[in-house]
């Protein structure tokens, strides 16, 4: 609590002295390649007395600054839609938003409904959608052809030669792929936890199977693109990227459905820019924006038409890679209830803990 | 009076940098620390004082195992830099000249000048399955398929030893440089061969810099995290990337911050072990090179 | 170059023999022919300016260096590929590498576990030496514990307790203050005479030398230039750079005028005549250059017309002026302004009175032919 207070104060006294009168900065807190340097400038141009300032960072380590601070430091922040509702309930650190300044009209009904559903705590909404993409499968077609759902990661006949990162996409894929709804097992944690437990048996013998665990979008390519490995779990975006390389590494929807995650706007509790961060919000979702942003980003704005909004070389990828019937499948990450991260968490360990037959 | 009275109050200013940054960024974040460490949360935003945080990891092998095998690979790293900083720094203090001496040091210092990240990066690129060593030995028809040596322990105490291992050699090599050749010689004419030499004047002379090394060493090597985490193999958890999981991944704050004291305290066990068992002082070694 | 004729025992009685060593470092001849024998139990000084090679040739009998040519024998024995380690050589070193992670039981020791004796005898032996040293108590005392003058004697003693054949020992005494190297230049003798062992002194401290050497070599540019006795070196320097570097001496240089068995008569630079002695090699024969050395305790100083005693007329007898008196109790001095500007050192004998020699005050020098000591240039 004294760590707390004494940082909030410094960055109390650090912002109030960095910041003029007159201009105002837009502390963004997004994730690498949200926030392409093009973009920034075209917005400084459209509005001179704004000066954005990024910082890129990730779901988790984006909540543990916020709440550090308890929602101080960033006027703009892009959590996924299923980090909103317990955070929030735990630490309080996003402040509700006036949806009358935000050009909703623009946004996918089925998106903007969707995480507002998810994200609504006391009648109060605390984000709007942005951008989604899937998480799923990636194959070399003509190295492994018939790799179709999560579990042909663990098939014997690609030994050595599969991948995937050890966190928790892959449990919940997994236990898709065994027949479950975890998902609909968070209302009944205890349910939960036998999943959790068959899923990890289910991954602790696959390690044998395995490569090594992928830790970020750099070695996963590396070693799709050498051929290392054939087939791996993936982000559709880095999927997208080596199709633009290699035409044969293709995005594999898993048939249970690739798992979907809306990434959105939220304003942090102490955020001081509020009209900024609106005018950001809008700003990107303007059609002409969209392009240059999901050309950085790879992932499919949350606006009608999204898709084909995409950079010609990135439709062509998801179009190669999804069918109608793959979109209806999608399931979208339900929000994450208290608890659940330390369950996960602890099964995550017991599987890196588990020495395999190495 | 007044003579006394300004020079204390220059010593209050001399210490005063010094006691602010022991204060404002050693102690407090600590108390701050340990504060969280000995909460227990018992629901969304309800807390109770209790040392649940740290019976949760003497209850879960998973927790002690990961930190005893760090300590142990540390330990392990700590060994091999000074087998290998050892006859290097011996080299740079006692038979290189005095240009060349200087060239050695900045070799060894070049590791230092990029990023942990980047070094890393530079291993696993010799190392990687169709990297460079592997693809050279096919080349040369020692192997016919490649053979991988990432993602596994050796890889990891490799990428560490190649870290840490400056920080093993300047020590020694000022404690070295200190020795009188004439040292060296007497054991010679005194009738000592080589290793005699080597076991009962050399090693006990640079015994504080060896200790010293070593502390640095496993402390560094202990607390690192990128480059296990990125050289490490399917089984390869290090106990730091525990406690960064608990801290984000989990937002178990509360058992990341127990679980940082707990790797503070083996630590300074481990160190305090090694200084009674080579009968040195934290004075006699690390306070003086 | 000249091997000690005098003292020439049969060779098994020498402790250490060198015949013809050379050691050359690229160009530079370090050590240049050096023959010499040194007799059982004798205190053999090498005594020379920095840089003449003699730590160069103490280095090379201990065996951390190996001599370009030549052989080096130890007890009659060739040492020529032995390692330091295995000969019977044992050295004091400069600084004297005394080890401060050991105590002084555990110093003197070291050579002994290293010969693997077991652990009584060590301790009998350690004992012993220290007795022999006059430090009983001090065997478990710290290196840093110990004064400056202790630290030298338990240099020697962790070398002596291993009965070596030869002790060098390289400027212990440099590091010391003045009346500590004086009272240790007695002890070392002293020392020398209790264990009977040959010692080499190196030293470029020519009162160290002489007061405690049976034998002294003189080395010069790689060279022995003289062995003798302190005596021999002082009284009958055998060639000039001897005569001006054992003892105080006053110098000239000049031209032979006049040659008469055995005596010159030289003109020095500065224009006075004296005559003297020839000594060293060569006969200078008229018009050869010269270098003149009188020792001041031969220059006899008496103030003009004080003496009614005549002058041997055979003495060479200059007139001058006091320029200042150097007092040193029995060893004072005084520096004469002669005709010619130079000044010139005599000894005299200041007994307080009023008769003394005071500046300013004329003096007759005289001194004889037979001091006179005439080197062939």
């Amino acid at each position: 609590m004294i760590m707390k207070l004494a940082m909030a104060g410094l960055l109390a006294t650090t912002v109030m002295a960095v910041v003029p009168a007159q201009a105002e900065t837009l502390r963004l807190l997004t994730w690498g390649s949200y926030a392409p340097d093009e973009l920034v400038k075209k917005f400084e141009e459209k509005y001179p007395d704004i000066t954005v300032e990024v910082t890129f960072s990730n779901n988790e380590e984006m909540i543990a600054k916020l709440r550090a601070t308890g929602g101080a430091g960033f006027d703009l922040a892009q959590p996924s839609h299923d980090r909103i509702y317990a955070v929030q309930q735990e630490y309080n650190i996003y402040k509700p938003l006036d949806l009358s300044k935000i050009n909703t009209d623009v946004m996918q009904d089925k998106l903007l409904e969707g995480v507002k559903a998810n994200t609504t705590i006391d009648g109060e909404v605390y984000a709007v959608p942005h951008q989604w993409g899937t998480s799923g499968l990636m194959a070399n077609k003509t190295m492994a052809p018939d790799v179709k759902a999560w579990g042909d990661l663990c098939d014997p006949q690609y030994k050595g030669k599969t991948s995937m990162r050890l966190k928790r996409t892959i449990l919940l894929g997994m236990a898709f792929d065994m027949g479950e709804d975890p998902f609909a097992a968070y209302a009944d944690l205890d349910k939960y936890q036998s999943i959790l437990d068959k899923v990890a048996d289910k991954l602790i013998a696959c390690k044998d199977n395995l490569k090594a665990y992928w830790k970020g979008g750099d070695d996963l390519s590396a070693m799709m693109m050498s051929g290392e490995i054939v087939a791996s779990e993936t982000w559709d975006s880095t999927a997208y990227k080596l199709y633009g390389e290699n035409k044969d590494i293709v995005f594999v929807p898993p048939k249970t459905g690739a798992l979907a995650w809306i990434d959105t706007f939220a304003i942090p509790r102490k955020g001081e820019a509020d009209d900024a961060a609106y005018k950001w919000i809008n700003f990107v979702l303007e059609p002409e924006n969209v392009k240059i942003m999901s050309a950085s980003t790879g992932a499919i704005a949350a606006v009608e038409g999204g898709k084909d909004l995409l950079p010609d070389d990135k439709k062509a990828a998801v179009n190669a890679a999804f069918t109608d019937a793959d979109i209806d499948n999608l399931k979208f990450f339900a929000n994450i209830p208290a608890g659940v991260e330390d369950m996960e968490g602890k099964t995550l360990e017991k599987i890196k803990a588990a020495t395999g037959s190495e | 009076m007044m003579q006394k009275d300004i020079k204390r109050l220059s010593l209050i200013l001399l210490f005063a940098p010094f006691a602010l940054w022991i204060f404002l960024l050693i102690v407090l974040p600590h108390l701050g620390m340990f504060y969280i460490s000995v909460r227990e949360k018992v629901g969304p935003r309800m807390y109770e004082f209790g040392l649940g945080n740290y019976i949760n990891f003497f209850a879960e092998p998973i927790y002690w195992n990961t930190l005893i095998r760090t300590g142990s690979m540390s330990l392990l790293v700590t060994a091999l830099a000074l087998l290998l900083g050892f006859p290097i720094a011996y080299y740079i203090a006692k038979i290189a000249g005095n240009r060349t001496r200087g060239a050695l040091f900045l070799m060894c210092l070049i590791p230092l000048w990029v990023s942990d990240l980047i070094r890393a990066f530079g291993w696993i690129l010799l190392l990687r399955e169709t990297g460079i060593i592997s693809s050279s030995l096919q080349w040369a028809g020692v192997i016919n398929t490649p053979i991988e040596f990432l993602y596994n322990d050796a890889a990891v105490i490799m990428g560490l030893v190649y870290t840490v291992i400056l920080f093993m050699i300047v020590p020694l090599v000022s404690t070295l440089d200190g020795m009188d050749n004439s040292m060296i010689e007497a054991g010679y004419n005194l009738g000592g061969n080589g290793p005699t030499v080597l076991r009962r004047i050399i090693i006990p002379y640079a015994m504080p810099g060896i200790v010293s090394g070593c502390i640095v060493v496993f402390m560094l090597t202990a607390g690192s995290y990128l480059t296990p985490i990125l050289l490490g193999g399917k089984n390869s958890s290090w106990f730091t990337e525990q406690i960064y999981d608990q801290f984000i991944t989990r937002y178990n704050w509360e058992s990341g911050a127990a679980f940082g004291f707990l790797l503070l305290a083996f630590t300074s066990l481990v160190v305090w072990g090694g200084l009674k068992l080579s009968g040195q002082t934290l004075n006699s070694t690390v306070a003086k090179s | 170059m000249q091997s000690m004729t005098e003292n020439d025992l049969a060779t098994t009685d020498n402790d250490l023999e060198c015949v013809q060593v050379r050691k050359h470092f690229g160009s530079v001849r370090a050590v240049d022919d050096v023959s010499f024998e040194i007799p059982k139990g004798s205190f053999f000084s090498i005594l020379g300016p920095s840089g003449c090679g003699k730590t160069t040739l103490m280095r090379m009998i201990a065996g951390f260096e190996s001599p370009t040519s030549g052989d080096i024998r130890i007890k009659g024995n060739s040492v020529i590929g032995t390692p330091p380690n295995k000969r019977n050589v044992k050295m004091v070193f400069q600084h004297l590498a005394l080890f401060p992670m050991m105590n002084v039981y555990e110093n003197i020791a070291y050579g002994l576990r290293c010969a693997g004796v077991s652990k009584e005898v060590i301790r009998t032996k350690v004992h012993d030496v220290l007795e022999r040293i006059s430090l009983p108590d001090v065997a478990n005392r710290e290196i840093s514990q110990l004064s400056g003058g202790q630290k030298q004697r338990i240099a020697i003693a962790r070398c002596m307790v291993l009965d070596p054949d030869v002790l060098l020992l390289d400027e212990p005494l440099g590091a010391l203050d003045l009346k500590l190297r004086e009272a240790m230049k007695i002890e070392l003798k002293l020392l020398q005479h209790q264990f009977d062992t040959t010692f080499v002194y190196i030293t470029h401290d020519q009162s160290e030398a002489l007061v405690m050497s049976d034998n002294v070599a003189i080395m010069n540019q790689g060279k022995f230039v003289q062995i003798g006795t302190p005596q021999e070196l002082y009284h009958n320097p055998s060639a000039a750079f001897v005569a001006g570097f054992v003892g105080d001496t006053n110098r000239w240089a000049g031209k032979v005028t006049r040659v008469e068995n055995g005596a010159v008569e030289v003109a020095t630079e500065a224009g006075l005549t004296m005559r003297g002695s020839v000594r060293g090699t060569g006969t200078p024969a008229v018009g050869d250059t010269v270098s003149a050395f009188v020792r001041p305790e031969f220059i006899s100083a008496e103030k003009t017309g004080a003496s009614d005693k005549p002058v041997d007329p055979a003495h060479n007898v200059i007139n001058g002026k006091v320029d200042s008196i150097l007092f040193n109790g029995a060893n004072s001095r005084v520096l004469v302004r002669d005709g010619a500007g130079e000044l010139i050192e005599a000894d005299v004998v200041l007994t307080g009175s009023t008769q003394d020699l005071k500046p300013k005050d004329n003096v007759t020098l005289s001194w004889s032919p037979e001091q006179t000591m005439c080197f062939k240039a």
